[in-house]
Formats: C-alpha cells, structure tokens, sequence
C-alpha cells in the first residue's frame, strides 16, 4: 500500500510542475500555436504549426513587436478535442499567451470557444469552414461557404453548365453544414429537389464503387452531372481511384473539392484528376511576389518538395494582421487588439488586399483552380474580394442573423427583431 | 495541258490566300477579343460562332488550339498566337494565319488563354461539323464524343452527312448510334421519331435513358376548371391523395389563383405590429404564447380590416375544389411520350434486372476483399485458436511493403510482382518472431494473447506512423489494371477488383492445398487437435506452431498489397479491417476455411445489401450489419459453418 | 457488519484515506479554494482520472474478477456522458433561448422556444428539429435516472443474448468489441441525432450557473469524483468480498465446475456486467462535464482496449490494482503525449515521445503480460512477503487458468 502514495504523488508533480505560481512579464511577448502534432490530424496541423514559427521567426529578425520579442508556445492537442480544450486552458492560464494561433477541425474548435470565450483569449482559426459562428473572441482567417462553396457553385451552374448535383462528403459538421447551405442555395437557383443527390460516407472510406456507380447513374435524364465534393482527408483517394476505374474523365462529371489543396496532392499520382476542380482563397500556382517570397522561405525552410496551402496563407495573413493590430493598439492587452483589428488591411498572397471585417471573418478573393498532373492548380478563375459572411443568407434561420462586433457588440444579431439572440456562441 | 492545270490551281490557291489575307483569323480574333479575355461560358459564344462560321481553312486549327489552351496573346501589342514551349525555356510564336514562325518570346511577354471547361465543350460543339470528316480518326472521334455530350439539333444534319463517307467500323456504329439518339431528340418528323425510340427501347445505355427521359419531363400545372384539349397530360393530381392538400393550394397560391396562407411568422409579425396598450386584437399580450390565442387576436384584428384575412380551411377546401391539378408533359406530340413511355418500361426492367447484377458483383468484391483480409486470420485463429489482434498490423506492414518496393522499382508491373512475395517474406518473419517470443508463452491464456498481441498492434501502428508519416501513401496499380470490365452502362466493376477476387481464389486454393495436401497441413490439424499426442508420434509442435502462425500472418502481407492497390496505404488500414475479419472468422464458423468464405459472402452481401436500400448513408449500413451479426451469432454461436465431433473442442 | 468488513480488508480503509486526503490537498493547493499552487486545468485532469479509476473499477470487477474481458465498457462510459450532457446543452441553450426571446414583443409559444433550442442546438449539423431521442432532456432527473438506465439496460440486453447462447471468452471479447464499434458508428452519424461527429460540446458551463468561475466547478467535480471514486471503491470491495464474489472467482477459474456446482452462471456473469456497465455510465457522466465535450471518438474501440491495459497495468483481480493503473497509465500517457516530457537526443536520431510513447505503451503492456501478470499491484505483494510458487513457467493450476487453493486466498 505504500507504493500507492509516492506513485501517485510522483506522477502528480510531475503534471504539476508547468504551473508558475507567478505573473508572466511584459516580454517575451508569447504566442500560442495550438495544433495537433501528433494523431490523425497531424499531417495537416504540423504544416501548420511550422509556418508559424516561420512567421515568428521572420517578426523577430524584424525587430520583434513593441520593443519584445515574440516566443512561440507550442503544444500538442494530439487530434483529440477534449485535448484542446484542455490545452487552450492551459495556454491561457499557464502560459499567458497573448493569443493564440490553431485549430484544423470545426469539432475542436467548438470544444475550445467556451474556454476561450470564458477567459477571454483570442483565437485564430485558419481553415475554411462551415459558418454559422461568430465569437467574439475569434478571427476567422479561412474561408465562411460564401467564400469558397457559393462560388465554386456558381462556377458549376454558370461555367460548366452543370445541371445535376451530387453533394458527396464526408459524415461531419463542415460537409453537413455547407452541403445543406448548397442545397437551399441550388433550389433558390431553380434546381429541382430530385436533382440534388446527398451522400455522405465515414471517415477513411474506401469502398467507392456503390457510390461512383450512382451518381454516373445520375446522369440518365439527360442533365449535365457535377460532383461537388467535401469528402476530407484520406477518402480522396479512394474516390478519385474508382472515379478513374469507371473511366470518367473532368469532361464527362467535373468534380469541384473543398478539401483537397497541394498538401493532400503531394504524393498522390495526379495524371488521372487532371481537370478535376478545387475552390481555395489561394492556390500556390498564383502569380505574385508577395506569393514568390513566401514560397522560398518556405522551401528553405522546410526542403524544396514541400508546397504552400490555402490554410498557411490564412494564417500568414492573421499573423501579420494581428502584429499590426498590436503595434496600432501598442498593448497586446485582448480587447484593445480586437477593437483594433476591425478595419485592419493586409496584402493576399494572391494579389489584392484583404480586410478584417467587424463580424470576425476576411474579405478574400475565391480562386478556382484545375487539377495539373505535376500536382498543382490551374487558376481559371478568380473573383475580387468577397466579404465573409458569418451567417449565411441561404437558410431561413440564418439569413435573419448578422454579426458586429464593433458596432452592434453582438455575434448573433437578430435583424428582424432587432435584438441581440446572445453574446456568447453555441458550441 | 498539265500546265495549265496547275497554273490554275496556283492561281486559285492564290486567290483563296488573297481573300483570306482580305479577312484574316487574327481580325476576327482581334474583334472578338474582349469576349475571349473574359473566357466566361456565358457570353464565350458569339466569339466562337464568329471564327466558326468565318468560312476560313485556318478556323478549324485555331478553334482547336484555343481548346488544347495552347493561344496565347502578345501582351504589347495584343495579338494572338499558337505557342509552342521551345527547348531553350522561352516560347515560339506561331502565326494562326499563316502557321508560321513567328519569333519567341518570354514567359513574362505573353499571357495564356485558359479556356475553362464549360468553354472548352462549346468549342468542342463548334469544332463538331469540322472534325466529323476530318481524315484524323482521333478528331472524329473527338466531336463524336462531343455530340454524346452536348446534343443539339445542328449537328444531326452534318452527322446524317458523315456517316455514308465512314470507313471505320466502329466509328460508324458510334455515328448511327449518336444519329438515332439526335433524331429521337430533335427530328422534326414525328413518325421517324417513333421509329427511333421503337429502336433503342431494349438499349440500357445511359445516353439512351437521357435521350428519353427529358422526353418525359413533366411540370405541375393548375387550371381554374377543365383543362385545354391541346396538352399531353401525364397524370392528374387529386389533392389529398397523389399531392397534399396544402402543397395543392400553394401552388395555387404561387400561380396566383387564391388568397395566400398566412406562415406562424407573419402572423407573429403582423401581431407584434398592433399592440395597443398591452392588448392585441382584444386579446392581453401576455396570453399570446399559444397558437390558438394567437389566431383569435388575429381574427379579431383581420376582423377590423387591419391585416389580410386567413383562408379558413372551407375556403381552401372549396378554392381546391374548383381546379384542377396536373401534370403535364413538356414535349407536346402524346405519340412520341406515349412511345417514349413504353420504351422506358422496358428499358427500366433490363436496368432493374442489370442493377441487381452490378449489386452482385459489387457484393462479390466486397466479399472477396473481406475473404483475403481474414484468410491469414482462418489460419492463426481459425486453426490454432490463437487470437491476434496484431493481424491487421501485419496487412498493413505487407501494403507498406508494396509501397517502398515501388519506391525502388519504379515499373508498376515489375514492382508489384515482387512486392507479393516480398510482402509474404516480411510478415511471415514478423509473424515467426512475433510467435517466438510472445504467443508460444500464453498459448493456454488466450485472453491474454489478445491483450499481448494488442499491445505489439498499438506498438507496430504507431511505428509505421513514425516512419511513414500518418498522410496516406499511394500504391499505384500497374497500367493494364486501370478501367474497368465493362459490360454495359450499369454493370462495370474495375479490373483491380477482379484481381483482388482472383487473388482470394487462389489464396483458397493455397490454403486448401497446404492444409489437405501436404505434410505441414497434416502436421498443423494433428498439433492444433492433440499437441501432446503429436508430440508423441515426432511431431515438434513448436516448429509447427511457428510455421503456421508465421504462413497465415504472410498471407495477411499479401492482402495488404491488395487492399493498398485497391483503396490506399495507411497506417490505420490494419485496423480497420480487423473487427470485420474476426467476425468474418467467427460468423463463418472457427476452424473451417469454407466457413470463412461463407462469412465473407454474407457480411460482403449484406453490407451492400443495407448499402442499397438506404443509398445515402454508408455508415448507417457498417452499424446494422455488425448489430445483424451480433444476433446471427446469437442464433448460431458456432458459425454458418459448425465443426462437428473431435475436430470442433470446445 | 460493515465495521467488520473493514477490519478484515485494511486496503479499503487505506484507500478510502488516502482518497480523501488527496482530495482535501488539491482543494487546499487549489486556485478556486486554496492557495492556488495547482491549476485549474490541472484540477480538471485529476478529477477526470479520478472518473477514470473508477472506470477501471469496473473493468476489473468484470475482468479481474468475473473473467468476462469486456471489450465494451468504455461505450458505457461514453453513453453516461451522453446522457448527462443531453441534459446539460438542451438546459443551457433553454436559458439562452428564453432569456433571447423575452425580449421580443410577443411571449413566444412552447413550440417556438423548443423550436429554437432545436435550432441553436441542431443548426451546428445542418437540421433544426428534435430527434426522439432528445425526448427527456428537459429534465435533470429523467437524464439523471438515464445515465444508470441505458448503459445498463443495454448491458442487460447484450448480456442476456451472449451469456444465454454461452458466448464466452475471446469470442465474447470480440463481440463486445463489435457492439462498442456498431455503437460508436452509429454516433458518428448525424442522423441518430446526437450531432454526429460533433458530440455534445460546452459541458462544462453547468446551465444557470454562469457567475461560477471554472476553478470552484471544477473543484465540486473533483469532490464529486472522489466521493463517486470511494463508494464505488466500497461496493466493488463489497461485492467481492462475499459470497457473490466468491462464486464470480470460481467462474473465472472454472465455469463448468461452478455450473455443475448448481449456480446458475449466467445469473451470476449478467449480474455483474450489468451492475458495471452502471457503474461505467456514472463514471463517464462525471468525466464528460469535466472534458467539456463527448464526442463519438471517445468510445471508439481503442478506448475500451485502453481500460484493460490500464487495470492489467495495474494488476487485475485486486481494486486497488486497478485505481493504479487507471492513474498511472493516464497521467503518464497525458505527460508523454503532451510534449512536456523532454526529447532524447541520440545523435543521429532524437526520440521524440510525442512519436515514441504509444510505442513503449504498446511494448511495455506486452512485457507486463509476459513477465509480470499481477501488475504494480504486484509490487506490493512483494512488500507483503506473499509469493506465488514458482512453477518453472506451467500453467497456473491443474486446468487453463486456475488458480491452486492456496493462490485463491485473495
């Protein structure tokens, strides 16, 4: 029985340990970079975490911010979201970082907003999403659906004809979420109820034929079929493979993916997706200098085989937009950056300048970009600047609902009845 | 006299030229360059029609450029040119009048056109009446494929054209094919149009049902009374029976035939609107958080003309009443939907009855795959009722095995025949130490070989992550794998599939072969039945137990290469199969290699079974079948195939 | 009699102290009461692995004493997280919802205001309406009562088809694995309404308790917890201490002898898979509120194989093995995993345990099996001076896996 106390004790301090029982000092300024080094989330989130220290690295050889020098607090949620709520608690109240940078998935940041939202922390979240948020302690760097899904649709409807949908996706929030969005946006479109075929398959899933078999199907009244795809990760694979098997070339059903950027490209054969589409608010094929630079430092870096992504180049543009709110507000105190943050201007890496906007999310230009067999996109379209819009227009529900934090003070404003429905988000 | 003729030849050639020259293609393109600029499909058209129609040689050439994305425009001057990359890294000009060199240029000097998808196939369309007797076979096959796309009436008359001159056999059964399609589409001649259907009405291609159907295409309609004599009708809708009574009376609504119902919302709305002095309508305020309440003060103020009044449900009833709901046809002439309809009966039974085959094979796949992912485990815990939850592990270490071999040998065919016994090689050794050093000690405590060989699993997984990566990696299926074995438009299934089903075969057959035929499989059945006795008759058990534990782990080496070819290589994708190939085990029945193939057929069945009746969610059919075999298991605990007597223990 | 008990079993009355100092001592070091030396968020991690030990009480019940090695206790613990958090994110968003629409000029009717709660709850996943299942959740008790009732009529329901149809052993291992995994699909989709891959997030605001500050909720869970983690330490020593325990030990070593004996086995195995599995559920309905969020990758199979390494670590057939393991093994792996533990530089590799962790685990749970079956509980029989004779590696007893007269004293 005398084991049972040392052990425990022992395992205790050891947890223990990282808790200061002090106030941090005004420097280092410390900035938290909250993403999944390790589990299934990894491949994406490390890419992440790495270009963030790039981005410090970079500040600091600036001169750092206000006299400091920024420190990165790097921790590992390890794919598993009560982790991350876990982590971001720890970040604030251990660490005391001045804000945090992280997140990949829509379920972990829903597990870290009332952490974040509790302690008053600032978060951003780099990846295109489902919408239907607003927090107040949250910038929303990615793209909302009417920055990346409601074009690429209107791409399929205007550009290539398509008269038929198959939303296929993976069984999640995002995909549900955006592919109901579509759905009510196709049918104000005119698009009848029964050309509008929903799939959605489990994570990792492999066995496409079924699937493929059925929206080839599709095409049997005569319409033109287009696949818009938010099937995540892994799966790709699988359905571009049986895709190809079943001998259907971009010509004859033109996919458009939200998920599928360079990163998940590299390493895959290509030469069978050529002409397949993706929806992105940066492809690393575009043509800038801004673009040029970021590409060699990060191929310097990381080694020259590694590419940019949409998400890198979301927190690129958070990064800066935050140091440069910080400088204006000279305090990294939280609500002094967040008032300063609205307004605040950045240059895309795709040429064009994008905005914060009081509702937390980006004016961004949304890009359409064809699949090349050397694994990188043809840019064949590309918009201006389209503000984000945290609730969408297309659902009854939400078409009511804005968001302004700076005026209204409200995430969720209810326009109709004037009245704000609550400060704190749903989660 | 020969003179003469070629001198006028030249001088026509000459003139053709001097014509040309009077309106050049880079004119035309020069006037059309705003629209090309902004390459949007919606207003590309009338820049295509202008090169089609220009009546030019060359406009053949730059259409077909301008879709291979090769033209290019000058960005000084704004002219247009084909570009060819030449070697030195910068760009060749090429004139589109004259397809001469026109000097190079760089990158930075020249912008590409990019025509977008949808462009590209109105190209495709334009390019049609060129190419459908262009002497290059691939360019007719090229508009052919485009008219398969888009369909439209034009083309029927030049491809009415084409076909006498056709000498390839099979392009010409495609050109008659696509003919009858466009004639049932677009013919102007009701009775050959009849003809046509009557024709492809025992066809099951997917061209032939979207010829059809929009045939068939039918849109609501209300009429105050009796409908008009001139329309095809389809069906007549009776509200309350084919269609709701309230769908019935919004569409009534919506073609502005009655007075609109009034939605919770506005109704709420219009109350907020007259609150006076804490009452609405006569009704308190406070009172008006039930729906009943609600309607009173709303009567009440409607009542006082302040807001449009409800339709009560008799007025509904009777507004219904006097209209007539139908459905009617698009295409006007009820011959051809009335001929149209009875092909697409009959159409639609072949497709039943080829879906039903499609389901079949696709089961059959399933099951073939389900088969060689537990046929190693048939051997480990079918036969030494050892279990290993590591197995899983070890399919995956044979579709890592595939994916370095085609690191190093690039050839997709060569690298995965060697891969195959590379990968049985790797896990048999696996296997073999894994049998040596943990399973020989626990071979009495099977609990607890489930929890050893669970922690190597845990312990190999997260290995391969740390060498791997966690990002899938690709194993590539040689070229003569691609496509597809097409029977028809609705029945097809892959080559790699077929294989995967080969590869099961004979793993059988290996199994069959070992386990029957030869001195280990007699030596493994007398071990696994009485070690003790086989020991005593010279038997080394342990030897045994290593060479059969080590053989059923490389045969689940070798399903990993199948399963990588087939979907892709991570390291999850042992675990992933694991709990369906225990159950496939053990559904099938222990001990019996039968057993497992019948397990196999069933689980691969059902699952595409489930698949079929609720299309939209595949996870919905993964949960019911493993609910489905938890009770069969119930019901025969020893298996669809159950040993009897010695052989079955206990 | 109870005093009796616990005289004749002095680890219960050691365990149960040391239960309650260790608590009084976080209260004391904490932010929320104390002196603030321990971190709320590390307040949070041991009550949760305090929710976790019994957990592994549970698992040992049924494992280390019953021989029933469930491979689907942790579903258990995950659908008693469900249900509480059912409650606890209809609760909250009923108090945002109500406090939002009496602002409006006109009081809104119960259709609307469930209306909206369905809205704000569902929205996340793309639907707006109340799923069947949800039908309770306006009701603290009803959840409450459910968070016993369904792991354990599920249990019941599952227990009654195997142990009827004498599945037993691997097989039943295997098949409580594929019934964790049907269940865990099954969450995973959107439509069995429980916000499919999203679970139920936000758990830890308690609904109407806003001016509470986390570091003092999370100190009424640690108290909860422990005083869970107590009464379940005293009724697990109860149970086995009897006759009920002797009979589930016999099952274990022999299941025939006792079936031939004239116990009805099934009685017996059903009994207490069904008592553990309710156990399991309130274990997970204290855990979840502390996590702050469920979601169907909780009760993935893993999970459950992770609680029979933790109470085989910790050595299986004895309570307190089982609270070790479920600690130790915990704690440890949040330390690995969390990159606090310092990499290896080897010159030309550097270990990192972020990679390298689940590598040991894996390994070290093999040797456990292999050289030290009784786990850490092991060590203090070493203390002890009681030993197992050395049977030159035989099996243990005359048949597979029982245990000789003198072994079975425990």
């Amino acid at each position: 029985m005398n084991f049972l106390n040392p052990a425990m004790t022992g395992a205790l301090l050891a947890a223990g340990l990282t808790t200061p029982a002090f106030a941090a000092p005004d420097c280092p300024i410390k900035v938290g970079v909250l993403h999944s080094l390790s589990g299934t989330m990894a491949i994406s989130e490390t890419t992440l975490k790495d270009t963030m220290l790039m981005l410090i690295e970079q500040q600091n050889e600036k001169g750092g911010l206000l006299g400091c020098e920024l420190e990165a607090a790097v921790v590992d949620p390890a794919s598993d979201w009560p982790l991350f709520a876990e982590k971001a608690r720890e970040l604030l109240t251990v660490q005391e970082v001045d804000v945090i940078f992280g997140n990949w998935t829509s379920v972990s940041r829903k597990s870290v907003l009332p952490v974040i939202e509790e302690l008053n922390g600032l978060l951003f979240y780099p990846v295109q999403y489902e919408g239907e948020e607003s927090s107040r302690n949250v910038f929303y760097t990615g793209a909302a659906p009417n920055q990346q899904a409601i074009p690429a649709t209107d791409y399929f409807l205007d550009e290539i004809g398509v008269e038929k949908f198959a939303l296929l996706g993976t069984d999640y929030v995002y995909p549900r979420t955006t592919n109901n969005i579509l759905e009510s946006y196709l049918k104000s479109k005119g698009v009848a109820d029964g050309d509008i075929f929903v799939n959605y398959t489990p994570f990792g899933h492999s066995d496409w034929s079924k699937i493929v078999a059925d929206v080839v199907a599709l095409g049997a009244d005569g319409k033109k079929v287009g696949v818009i795809s938010t099937i995540n990760g892994d799966a790709n694979i699988g359905f571009y493979k049986e895709l190809a098997a079943a001998g259907i070339s971009a010509d004859d059903i033109p996919v458009v993916a939200f998920s599928v950027g360079e990163e998940e490209l590299s390493g895959l054969d290509t030469s069978n997706l050529v002409g397949h589409l993706a929806a992105w608010n940066y492809f690393q094929s575009a043509d800038s200098d801004a673009n040029t630079a970021f590409i060699d430092a990060w191929k310097a870096k990381m080694g020259e085989d590694r590419v940019t992504n949409d998400p890198m180049e979301a927190h690129y543009i958070g990064f800066n937009m935050w140091v440069n709110a910080v400088e204006e507000a000279g305090t990294t105190d939280v609500d002094a950056v967040r008032s300063a943050m609205y307004g605040q201007e950045f240059p895309n890496l795709t040429g064009g300048t994008a905005v914060m906007l009081p509702n937390h999310h980006l004016a961004k230009p949304v890009l359409i970009g064809e699949i090349q067999a050397d694994g990188q996109f043809d840019i064949v379209s590309q918009t201006a600047e389209v503000p984000g819009d945290a609730w969408t227009d297309f659902l009854p529900e939400s078409a009511v609902l804005t968001s302004d934090w700076k005026d209204l003070g409200c995430g969720m404003y209810n326009t109709e009845t004037k009245t704000c429905v609550q400060t704190l988000s749903n989660y | 006299m020969l003179r003469f003729i070629l001198a006028g030849i030249a001088l026509l050639f000459s003139c053709t030229l001097t014509l040309a020259q009077d309106r050049a293609m880079q004119d035309i393109l020069q006037e059309q360059a705003a629209l090309i600029m902004e390459s949007s499909r919606t207003s590309i058209a009338p820049a295509i029609a202008a090169i089609a129609d220009s009546g030019l040689p060359q406009a053949q050439v730059v259409l077909q450029t301008w879709q291979a994305k090769k033209m290019w425009r000058r960005v000084a001057d704004g002219v247009f040119f084909r570009v060819e990359k030449a070697e030195d890294g910068n760009y060749t000009l090429i004139d589109l009048d004259s397809g001469e060199q026109a000097g190079s240029a760089k990158k930075s000097d020249i912008d590409q056109i990019k025509p977008n998808s949808g462009i590209r196939a109105l190209l495709g369309s334009a390019l049609v009446q060129f190419q459908l007797q262009d002497p290059d076979p691939r360019r007719r096959w090229a508009a052919l494929t485009s008219i398969q796309r888009n369909p439209a009436a034009d083309l029927l008359a030049p491809l009415r054209a084409s076909i006498p001159m056709e000498d390839d056999p099979e392009l010409k059964a495609m050109k008659q094919r696509a003919e009858r399609l466009l004639t049932i589409a677009y013919d102007p001649d009701e009775s050959s149009r009849i003809a046509a259907i009557d024709q492809m009405s025992r066809d099951i291609g997917v061209d032939v049902r979207a010829t059809l159907n929009p045939l068939l295409e039918t849109r609501l309609a209300v009429f105050a009374g009796e409908p008009p004599s001139d329309v095809n009708i389809a069906s007549r809708l009776e509200p309350g029976e084919q269609i709701t009574a309230i769908a019935a009376y919004d569409i009534l609504v919506a073609a502005d035939m009655g007075p609109p119902r009034i939605a919770p919302d506005a109704i709420r709305s219009a109350l907020a609107e007259h609150i006076q002095g804490g009452f609405v309508g006569g009704v308190p305020v406070h009172q008006l958080d039930s729906q009943p309440a609600r309607s009173r003060a709303y009567a009440a103020l409607a009542a006082e003309g302040l807001v449009p009044p409800e339709p009560t449900p008799d007025a509904m009833a009777e507004t219904l009443a006097r209209h007539s709901f139908l459905r009617l046809f698009a295409e006007p002439s009820p011959a051809v939907t009335d001929a149209a309809l009875k092909a697409m009966r009959s159409i639609d039974l072949r497709v039943g009855l080829n879906r039903t085959l499609d389901l079949f094979l696709d089961g059959m796949s399933l099951a073939s795959i389900y088969f060689l992912a537990a046929i190693g485990l048939a051997i480990t815990f079918g036969v030494m009722g050892v279990i290993n939850m590591a197995h899983g592990e070890f399919i995956m270490m044979g579709a890592y095995t595939g994916y370095v071999v085609q690191q190093v040998v690039p050839d997709h065919t060569l690298s995965i025949l060697l891969s195959i016994p590379l990968a049985f090689a790797v896990t048999f050794a696996a296997g073999v130490a894994l049998e040596r050093l943990v399973i020989r000690w626990l071979y009495n405590r099977p609990l607890e070989t489930l929890l050893a060989t669970f922690g190597v699993s845990i312990a190999l997984q997260q290995l391969a992550k740390n060498v791997f990566g966690t990002q899938a990696r690709p194993l590539t299926a040689p070229g003569w794998l691609d496509g597809a074995w097409v029977l028809n438009d609705v029945v097809s299934i892959s080559y790699i599939r077929i294989a995967i089903f080969v590869l099961a075969g004979v793993f059988l057959a290996i199994y069959l072969y070992i386990m029957r035929r030869t001195r280990l499989g007699l030596e493994t059945r007398a071990v696994t039945q009485n070690p003790a006795m086989a020991a005593s008759m010279g038997i080394n058990p342990n030897r045994v137990n290593m060479l059969t534990f080590g053989l059923g782990s490389g045969i689940a080496g070798v399903a990993g290469v199948a399963i990588g070819l087939f979907a892709k290589v991570t390291s999850e994708l042992g675990s992933e199969y694991i709990v369906q190939s225990f159950m496939t085990v053990v559904v099938g029945g222990v001990g019996n290699i039968w057993g497992t193939l019948a397990g196999a057929g069933m689980i691969g069945f059902l699952q595409k079974g489930i698949e079929w009746f609720n299309p939209s969610n595949t996870l919905a059919a993964q949960t019911f079948m493993i609910i489905f075999i938890i009770i069969f298991i119930q019901f025969r605990p020893r298996g669809i195939v159950a040993l009897r007597g010695r052989a079955a223990g206990d | 009699m109870p005093h009796g008990f616990l005289m004749r079993h002095p680890s219960t009355i050691i365990f149960v102290l040391l239960l309650a100092l260790f608590t009084v001592a976080v209260t004391v070091l904490s932010e929320g009461l104390g002196i603030g030396v321990i971190s709320t968020s590390l307040v949070k991690t041991l009550g949760k692995t305090l929710c976790l030990a019994l957990a592994a009480i549970a698992m040992d019940l049924v494992w280390g004493y019953a021989g029933i090695l469930s491979l689907g206790h942790f579903a258990f613990f995950g659908l008693g997280g469900y249900m509480i958090g059912m409650w606890l994110m209809y609760e909250r968003t009923r108090d945002i919802v109500v406090e939002a629409l009496a602002d409006a000029p006109i009081p809104p009717t119960p259709e609307e205001i469930s209306d909206a709660i369905g809205n704000q709850i569902f929205g996340v996943v793309g639907s707006s309406d109340f799923p069947l299942v949800w039908a309770f959740a306006d009701s603290l008790f009803v959840q409450l009562l459910l968070v016993v009732l369904v792991p354990g009529l599920l249990a019941l329901a599952f227990g009654w088809l195997a142990f009827r149809s004498r599945v037993a052993g691997v097989y039943l291992s295997i098949l409580t694995q594929a019934m964790t995994l049907a269940l865990a699909l099954y969450l995973f989709q959107n439509d069995s309404g429980l916000r499919g891959n999203n679970g139920l997030s936000g758990l830890q605001n308690l609904p109407g308790l806003d001016h509470v500050p986390q570091s003092l909720v999370s100190l009424w869970f640690l108290w909860g917890s422990a005083l869970a983690l107590g009464m379940g330490y005293l009724l697990a020593a109860w149970v086995v201490s009897g006759k009920f325990g002797s009979v589930l030990r016999g099952i274990r070593d022999n299941e025939a002898r006792v079936r031939f004996l004239g116990y009805s086995v099934e009685t017996y195995k059903l009994t207490i898979f069904t008592v553990t599995a309710c156990m399991a559920g309130i274990a997970g309905a204290l855990y979840y509120p502390q996590a702050g969020i469920i979601n169907p990758a909780e009760i993935a199979p893993i999970a459950s194989i992770y609680l029979a390494v933790w109470v085989a670590i910790g050595g299986r057939g004895r309570i307190y093995g089982a609270v070790i393991g479920a600690a130790f093994v915990s704690l440890v792996s949040s330390w690995f995993t969390g990159g606090q533990a310092p990499d290896i530089p080897l010159g030309f590799y550097t270990v990192k345990w972020v990679d390298w962790w689940l590598v040991v685990l894996g390994l070290s749970f093999v040797l456990v099996t292999l050289f030290a079956p009784k786990g850490i509980g092991g060590l203090f029989d070493l203390l002890s001076h009681r030993f197992s004779p050395d049977r030159h590696g035989a099996d243990l007893g005359p048949d597979q896996g029982s245990l000789r007269e003198k072994e079975a004293t425990e």
